[in-house]
């Protein structure tokens, strides 16, 4: 018998079930295919300001930083002036998402540079696919508008989401994502981060800056 | 057998952890740190209590049907395009991944952190077959470098202090400026943090564990604070997800709920930094990302423990609260436990997987005080279990002579209420009236277990039973 048969023979023999009761897989079935919600905390159940207001409360309770910009023509400068502010070269990092392509990058200083990282960039920027005000999350899908090495090899991440984009909970992502990418598909990976990186390995004191960044900053497009 | 056991040691072992100012220093880190961040979390979130609650039954449901989620999320990763692999030993699972490490003609494995990886001894038999691993999350890697095991499950390196990691990374980085200054914690990790990027850079293969797999999608999930995981996998060729089949759950809400308890039981955090979501390798349009994904699904005994009383231990989602909370972990911390999992939740899990008769001391080093269940986000019946096993051992004759004849004069008296009563009232006033001048005893004849550590507060001269009595009769007076 196979490994993989065993395991499964074993797992049956212990429930006492055989795996092809019609009851136990419509069961299951159901259950994958309706996704039922839970217990969805009061917390994030509020909108408009207010949950844009919860979401930097939460992002910043997590050591990120927060900035407003009321359209996307504006982030070019912000990020600009973000790195100024911070004493950071003005270069910068990014993939090929059109959302970031049409901002007004020229009318600043920065030096852009595409594609994923190989790990010498100090900065770079994503565009979020989604927040959580719930925790101050940010939720980004991988793929070359966005590519992963961006959110974990350069010192300083800059990530761009859209005011409309902050949900009040997980749940509401996840249905987005299904709608986005079909159902019970994923893109290769979706990062939840919520604040820069940090070890509490040394006498469980926290550092900033273990393997990821050292510094997570989002920029809210209000517009 | 896995790796190897000092468990039948425990009483040794404990003797010596007692004695080691060092551990003993390092270990007042978790009595103050993770304790009271967890109860500040728990507070902060209402509906807390009620998701400890959902994630109980979520967890009890997937291993009802345990068979079905499997062949669901197998599917689901086929069709993503990655590969599912079942383990049923140790052995087997070490086959397997050097197998794929081997097609992908590894010379480096960089490695998340993963209690499986322990388990299963992985990093030995890659060395023994001329492949590096490199362990990269922080508290790892520092105890990869004194070759020694975790003693904890989310802070591996819980027993060490600053200085004592400042003279390994002397000792092993010796490429680096020997009159460097290493005297501030941030100095030794922005070098590991140096010396591990090159690390991530030159990897092969990289293995990752994973907190939850989802049937629904067939995804791997891991959760960490560093980021260390994910640059594990999205920069070497091929990403391995060795893991084991209770982290099964049915969808992604499902696991958006247990996640709501997970950092708030582990560290006090909301959420922790990273929760990466894995679904197959890199598609055909991504820029970056492994090109092959594997999953190693280990069981190693975990489906005989279904349908019986310890089936409820594979509900645990590895936090740690239990061992942050135990009295017993502060005081000896976790290598005395002897083998991968210490702590309460450890000494329920050994002795299903390593056996009861190496593992038996486990279930017996409990004050039965009961917090670690109080805490647990999955409200497993720690002590219950602990007990079971307790049952466990004098059933097949493995508690020691002593403690059986103790055992069965103890029995004896408590079915017989009348001479119970008498004898305890015999003990209780000799003993009162011993210890009335010092109100503790130092030394006691057939209790040098208890008094070598500690000493026993005498009793004030009344029985349990009469106290209760006399209470009762007061307050319904």
């Amino acid at each position: 018998m196979s490994a993989r048969d065993d395991v499964f023979a074993n797992i049956r023999r212990s429930l006492g079930v055989k795996g092809s009761e019609t009851i136990r897989r419509q069961m299951v079935a159901d259950r994958l295919e309706r996704a039922p919600k839970g217990l969805v905390p009061a917390r994030g159940q509020v909108s408009g300001e207010e949950r844009l207001a919860l979401f930097r409360l939460q992002a910043e309770a997590a050591l990120a930083t927060v900035t407003e910009v009321a359209g996307a023509a504006e982030v070019p400068q912000s990020i600009a002036l973000f790195l100024r502010n911070h004493n950071l070269p003005a270069t910068l990092r990014m993939g090929s998402d059109p959302r970031l392509d049409r901002m007004p990058w020229a009318e600043t200083a920065l030096e852009i540079a595409r594609g994923p990282s190989a790990g010498s960039d100090l900065n770079a920027v994503s565009h979020a696919f989604g927040a959580v005000a719930e925790s101050g999350t940010m939720v980004l899908v991988s793929g070359s508008d966005n590519p992963s090495t961006l959110n974990f090899l350069p010192d300083n991440h800059i990530v761009v989401v859209a005011a409309k984009d902050i949900a009040g909970d997980y749940e509401s992502v996840w249905s987005r994502i299904r709608f986005a990418f079909g159902k019970s598909t994923m893109p290769r990976t979706v990062n939840w981060i919520t604040g820069p990186s940090r070890s509490g390995d040394i006498e469980q004191t926290m550092l900033l800056g273990a393997h990821g960044p050292r510094r997570l900053h989002i920029v809210v497009v209000k517009d | 057998m896995t790796v190897h056991t000092t468990s039948p040691q425990f009483k040794t072992n404990a003797a010596r952890a007692l004695a080691d100012t060092q551990l003993q220093k390092a270990l007042g880190n978790v009595k103050q740190g993770f304790i009271d961040k967890r109860r500040a979390a728990a507070e902060k979130l209402p509906e807390f209590e009620a998701l400890r609650d959902s994630a109980r039954d979520i967890k009890n449901h997937t291993l009802q049907h345990l068979d079905l989620y499997l062949e669901a999320y197998e599917g689901k990763v086929k069709a993503s395009g990655g590969h599912v692999h079942f383990a049923r030993t140790a052995e087997e699972a070490r086959g397997i991944i050097l197998g794929i490490c081997r097609e992908a003609g590894a010379r480096t494995v960089t490695k998340g952190k993963s209690m499986i990886a322990e388990e299963i001894g992985i990093n030995h038999h890659l060395e023994a077959n001329g492949i590096v691993p490199v362990e990269t999350d922080l508290g790892e890697y520092i105890i990869q470098l004194r070759n020694e095991m975790p003693s904890h499950i989310i802070a591996p390196a819980v027993h060490l202090n600053a200085t004592q990691v400042e003279q390994d990374f002397r000792r092993v980085h010796t490429h680096l400026d020997a009159k460097r200054d290493l005297s501030e914690p941030v100095q030794l990790l922005t070098e590991a943090r140096a010396v591990l990027r090159e690390r991530f850079l030159a990897a092969d293969v990289g293995i990752t564990g994973a907190n939850f797999l989802v049937a629904e999608t067939g995804t791997s999930i891991i959760v960490t604070n560093e980021g260390n995981g994910d640059l594990t996998q999205i920069l070497p060729k091929t990403h391995i997800v060795l893991t084991s089949i209770e982290k099964l759950v049915p969808t992604l809400e499902d696991v958006s709920q247990i996640l709501r308890v997970l950092a708030r039981s582990a560290t006090g955090q909301e959420m922790s930094v990273y929760t990466t979501f894995s679904t197959g390798p890199r598609r055909a349009a991504d820029s970056d990302g492994p090109e092959n994904y594997h999953v190693v699904l280990l069981d190693n005994g975990r489906s005989s423990m279904l349908g019986t009383s310890f089936e409820e231990m594979l509900r645990c989602i590895r936090c740690g609260a239990c061992m942050n909370h135990c009295p017993v972990y502060h005081a000896v911390g976790g290598h005395a436990y002897g083998w991968v999992y210490p702590g309460p939740m450890g000494a329920v899990l050994t002795p299903s997987l390593i056996g009861i008769d190496k593992a038996g001391h486990l279930p017996n080093a409990s004050t039965f005080c009961g917090r670690c269940e109080s805490v647990c986000p999955v409200r497993i019946p720690l002590p219950k279990l602990m007990r079971h096993w307790r049952e466990r051992e004098f059933e097949r004759h493995l508690t020691p002579a002593t403690i059986r004849s103790g055992l069965k004069t103890w029995g004896f008296l408590a079915r017989r209420p009348a001479l119970y009563r008498v004898a305890t009232r015999a003990a209780m006033g000799v003993l009162g009236l011993a210890g009335r001048a010092k109100g503790r005893f130092a030394w006691l004849p057939l209790a040098k277990g208890w008094t070598k550590y500690r000493d026993f507060p005498a009793p004030q001269g009344e029985t349990f039973q009469a106290r209760w009595r006399r209470e009762r009769h007061r307050r319904s007076a």
